[in-house]
């Protein structure tokens, strides 16, 4: 039972994350290539994170006690790919369109003009 | 002073979390972890420790309260952006919204919320706290004003990072 939970996790974890770099090859430009980049990642990277900490807790439930190490620090990690990952996004986001490249097939773009 | 304590203590609770092996510590973790939290705490105190207003218990639950409903808006992101990636129908475009936010853990808050949720993503910040965003699918009816409402691009996040910012 616990491993069939374990294993539907991973799975749609590392579907969602096969999504992402599906997006990444389909998609026309650095903007909307980080839209896939950044959420489809991130939401894989929770499922597959649920996964290992449910595996800890279930073997420190059944008695292994230092399993439980893997079930807090996983937790951190969690919480550092949900701070960084959006920080990131918007760091290359700004880069990109301060060297000048624009949207392509952008129906409108308030930024245009504002930083060079 | 305050800044240096309050940054020691989160420093030492780390140390406690990342260190626990289902026993309880050893003496020796004990005496290096508060030797290690004061060095870090001291190092880190003007980064980590800006002001008080998250030490408000307040903040904590508004925090605990936005959690789901932004839990809820990220799934509805995700698959929004697998449709778009599976069929390839996007309408980019960069907007500008003004959610009237002073603090800068306000404004950090909603940059990181609107990243990671339905098709859109903060490009920029400017000096009146304006944030650029660039977003996957514009609607028509977001372009037809000028101070543009940020009820569809956003739904109501920034009334979420006031409470918890500002």
């Amino acid at each position: 039972m616990i491993w069939e939970i374990i294993y539907i996790l991973l799975g749609i974890g590392v579907a969602f994350n096969v999504l992402a770099s599906i997006g990444l090859l389909r998609f026309p430009d650095v903007y909307t290539r980080l839209h896939a980049g950044t959420k489809c990642t991130t939401f894989g990277s929770i499922f597959i994170c649920l996964a290992a900490m449910i595996y800890g807790l279930w073997k420190w439930h059944v008695g292994d006690k230092q399993m439980i190490a893997i079930t807090i620090h996983t937790f951190f990690a969690l919480i550092a790919i949900l701070l960084t990952n959006p920080t990131g996004a918007h760091a290359i986001a700004r880069a990109a369109h301060r060297s000048g490249i624009k949207p392509v097939k952008a129906v409108v773009d308030d930024l245009e003009g504002k930083n060079v | 002073m305050l800044a240096f304590i309050a940054s020691t203590v989160f420093c030492f609770v780390m140390w406690l979390l990342l260190t626990f092996n289902g026993n309880f510590w050893q003496t020796d973790e004990l005496v290096a972890g508060i030797v290690m939290a004061c060095i870090a705490g001291f190092a880190s105190r003007k980064i980590l420790v800006k002001d008080f207003k998250l030490a408000n218990p307040k903040r904590w639950l508004f925090i605990l309260a936005y959690l789901p409903r932004f839990f809820y808006e990220m799934a509805k992101a995700n698959f929004d952006v697998a449709y778009r990636v599976l069929t390839g129908r996007i309408n980019p475009g960069i907007v500008k919204i003004s959610p009237g936010l002073k603090s800068d853990v306000a404004i950090t808050t909603l940059a990181n919320s609107i990243t990671l949720t339905p098709g859109t993503l903060s490009v920029d910040v400017d000096e009146e706290k304006n944030l650029y965003i660039h977003w996957i699918n514009v609607k028509e009816e977001v372009l037809k004003k000028m101070p543009r409402d940020y009820k569809p691009i956003c739904s109501n996040f920034p009334d979420w990072a006031r409470r918890i910012g500002e």
